[in-house]
């Protein structure tokens, strides 16, 4: 009995061990979504996007353990509406796990109940960087900030309940299984509903209607922010394996590291051919796009697809994020970053090819989460941007975009030149 | 004593310099610079959309030497500077009035 608890003891410390450094990979995304988005702005809106990246970080930290894990995970009214209550429970007692039998073990609490609030926490940061990106370079600060508290409080949370927390969707067999839906598609949703309401930034588009391209300050950062996210992904796929203490799950696991890292590279190989072919030239910056359209589309099905599929279907992600970027331009929907296209219409196309590989999924499910998840989170981002925009505006003054948002929002510049000798600006 | 001002493309700097060597010139004033001709501006790529650079970069080469020399400069500058591409620039030649070398205080011909 002592050496079967032992045993316990120690695969209960593991998974939680394994969960808690995938949080910490996820956790370390925000870095790359900072770079990506300092990367692709012009210097003078620099500081501001930083300052986005690693207030929205905290926001969500907050709001999340306030209430949104509630909502997400708590016992829900029925299967649409979720229950709301505040701040977290307590965790698993020793005692009680020790007495699950091994038959049973892997069904029940393996892990942490704190690791996997760690866990889901750096989720919603992650859905919420992705806004922060497309509606860059001409949004107020605090309006952002704003939005940003409803939508990891509440918006996040209640779709996350439809599927993770055991709502309607999971009843119904859509499958997601980190998040191509959840995540990536909710994000770009609700960024979407911004960009609209926002509009583009000036001079993007000439009297005529034709685009003026406002290439982004400092390529070696949206490279660095990329390599980065690709990193950190090993640890949103990985991680959502939950587990690893058995040969099965540390082979599943395996396979899920390996096909993310294919469906990245299927993505920048598909998207730096597509960008040659339309444009003649070889875009760097639709590269780095191309590997997050790879990761955003193997995200829904990193675990059944062999390395050789997920290669494919990161690759047709890859595809789709130029064609997509190309296209939102045309339709004068300014993306700074191509957030949109490279999560929402990637994740959609990972969200379907689950229906490649996986046998339980079925298209009916998957397009039933499709346009629920894209609905509600559309349709509740347009009712709080607009409310915002009508209560304290939501867009910089002409003049303030002109000057950069650094100095109108936070004062100081990313880069300083004329400070004086001292350093002290006199 | 005439000024020979040329406007080439930079890569063609070197080339440049070796044959005004050649020729007998013995110093040269070299800027960067930036300007349009004919040639216009060029058109950079971003994200699928095209814009316009509207000045190049480009190096000026400056020369002053004996008016006999002239001919012989121009043509020198002509020679090296031809990728036969458009964009190659352009020789000015002016007349100088005076020329003093600073630390022997001659002047005229006998300053170049």
């Amino acid at each position: 009995m002592e050496a079967l608890n032992g045993i316990k003891d120690l695969s209960y410390a593991l998974d939680t061990f394994y969960f808690l450094m995938a949080g910490v990979l996820v956790m370390w995304m925000a870095a790359g979504f900072a770079m990506l988005e300092a990367g692709l702005v012009r210097a003078k809106n620099t500081a501001e996007i930083l300052t986005k990246n690693i207030s929205l970080f905290a926001i969500a930290c907050i709001m999340y353990m306030l209430m949104g894990y509630n909502i997400m995970y708590g016992e829900g009214i029925n299967s649409v509406i979720p229950g709301l209550s505040f701040f977290l429970g307590a965790d698993n007692d020793p005692a009680e796990v020790l007495k699950q039998g091994m038959d049973t073990w892997y069904d029940g609490s393996y892990y942490s109940g704190m690791s996997d609030f760690f866990f889901q926490v750096v989720f919603v940061a992650t859905a919420m960087s992705i806004v922060s990106g497309a509606v860059a370079e001409r949004m107020k600060l605090w309006s952002f900030l704003i939005f940003c508290v409803v939508m990891t409080g509440v918006i996040y949370p209640v779709q996350g309940f439809w599927k993770w927390g055991g709502g309607f969707l999971d009843a119904n067999g859509f499958l997601d299984f980190a998040g191509s839906g959840v995540v990536h598609m909710c994000g770009a949703a609700a960024a979407l509903a911004g960009v609209l309401l926002l509009g583009a930034r000036k001079g993007k588009y000439r009297a005529d209607g034709s685009i003026n391209p406002i290439p982004g300050a400092n390529m070696p950062l949206a490279t660095l922010g990329t390599f980065i996210l690709w990193m950190g992904w090993f640890g949103f796929n990985g991680g959502s394996e939950l587990i690893l203490s058995n040969v099965g799950e540390a082979n599943a696991v395996a396979l899920v590291f390996v096909n993310t890292n294919m469906a990245a590279a299927g993505g920048v190989v598909a998207a730096l051919i597509t960008a040659r072919l339309m444009f003649g030239k070889a875009d760097l910056t639709m590269a780095l796009n191309g590997a997050l359209a790879g990761l955003v589309a193997i995200t829904a099905e990193p675990l059944s697809p062999t390395p050789g599929l997920a290669t494919i279907i990161g690759a047709i992600g890859g595809i789709l994020v130029v064609l997509s970027i190309v296209t939102l331009d045309k339709l004068k929907i300014d993306d700074p970053v191509g957030a949109i296209s490279v999560h929402g219409v990637a994740g959609i196309w990972g969200l379907l090819a689950v229906t490649l590989s996986n046998g339980d999924a079925t298209l009916g499910a998957q397009l039933l989460g499709i346009v629920s998840i894209f609905v509600w989170t559309f349709v509740a981002s347009l009712i709080v941007w607009g409310i915002i925009k009508a209560v304290m505006g939501i867009r910089v003054t002409e003049e303030e975009e002109y000057a950069g948002v650094d100095l109108a929002e936070c004062g100081l510049e990313a880069y300083p030149e004329f400070t004086g000798a001292q350093g002290s600006g006199k | 004593m005439k000024l020979v001002m040329a406007i080439i493309k930079p890569f063609r700097l070197d080339d440049v310099r070796e044959a005004l060597s050649d020729v007998g010139v013995q110093g040269i004033t070299v800027t960067e610079v930036k300007g349009f001709g004919r040639q216009k501006g060029h058109t950079e790529l971003y994200r699928g959309a095209e814009y316009v650079v509207d000045f190049l970069p480009k190096v000026k080469v400056e020369a002053v030497v004996v008016d006999e020399l002239v001919d012989q400069t121009m043509e020198a500058i002509i020679t090296a500077a031809n990728s036969g591409k458009i964009g190659d620039g352009k020789v000015f030649v002016t007349n100088v009035e005076q020329a003093v070398r600073i630390r022997t205080g001659e002047s005229g011909n006998e300053a170049l």
